[in-house]
């Protein structure tokens, strides 16, 4: 399972890692200087996190529903709900529902306490062209 | 178009951080009144090694970041913002090797929230890769000199 992100370039970028619990994924982002869009803050960029929560999803639909293709974004929606500091980052993804082609999921980003999420991801993916 | 403040730091507002600066961002003008940026495909930046088509979360960072770029050119000002949501469509994949442009517009300033549309396109805007509707939040009092327009929108 490892496997699957550290195939995809992007993901390897963020240095993604994927830790497995059952059948629970948790990916975590470990702290990088290349991550951060508010020097000032300093703030990681909302963008790596919201990369962070689609890769999440990405990583739970496959283990999920195995294929050889992976399951592409449809839309996203992600809510950012506060300043992402400059330490790890963790997610995990929800499978609302899966269909035959298309799967709603929800992902949360959080670094110190899972019940205080700094980014919430709602989005549709495509598991399989019709 | 107008020669201001904000005009001469775009490129840097642009590409100017850490993470932006290791995406590869390059400000490419503005367009009609709309900020562009440019990003050079890399094979770093996949998402999916099978196809060589740039991943979703980089096209969503560039999506947030030329929104922010979008309301710093609305207000002609730079006050510190922050994304309060973003969604995207990705309407196609983009085409393997090619650079990624990305541009927005801010259509509605309140004195709390930014409201902004953007797409990510390889050279006609009216053919986009991917669209975002993003809001941000306004934090004017930090290092406004002039008062906030008074705004139908509470926020």
């Amino acid at each position: 399972m490892n496997e699957l992100l550290d195939r995809l370039p992007y993901a390897r970028f963020l240095n993604l890692q994927t830790q497995m619990n059952g059948d629970e994924v948790t990916v975590v982002m470990p702290f990088a200087d290349q991550l951060i869009g508010n020097p000032m803050l300093p703030a990681l960029h909302g963008g790596s996190t919201a990369a962070l929560l689609e890769m999440t999803a990405m990583a739970q639909i496959a283990l999920a529903f195995p294929s050889s293709r992976l399951p592409r974004p449809i839309n996203v929606t992600v809510a950012y709900l506060r300043t992402g500091r400059p330490v790890d980052v963790f997610a995990r993804a929800e499978i609302s529902r899966a269909g035959r082609r298309i799967a709603h999921v929800q992902a949360e980003a959080w670094q110190e306490s899972r019940s205080r999420p700094i980014a919430s991801l709602t989005a549709h993916f495509l598991l399989e062209e019709s | 178009m107008h020669d201001s403040f904000v005009d001469a730091i775009l490129p840097q507002l642009a590409a100017g951080a850490a993470h932006t600066g290791a995406l590869g961002f390059i400000f490419d003008g503005l367009h009609d009144g709309a900020p562009r940026i440019r990003v050079p495909w890399r094979p770093d930046l996949v998402g999916d090694p099978d196809t060589g088509v740039l991943a979703g979360g980089l096209v969503t960072t560039l999506l947030d970041h030329i929104g922010g770029l979008a309301v710093w050119t609305a207000m002609d000002a730079f006050h510190p913002i922050a994304t309060l949501d973003l969604r995207v469509d990705y309407m196609r994949a983009a085409r393997p090797g090619v650079d990624l442009l990305a541009q927005a517009s801010c259509y509605r300033l309140t004195p709390t929230i930014a409201f902004v549309r953007g797409w990510a396109f390889e050279d006609d805007p009216a053919d986009p890769v991917a669209a975002a509707q993003s809001a941000y939040v306004l934090n004017r009092s930090r290092s406004s000199t002039k008062p906030a327009p008074a705004g139908d929108v509470g926020a």
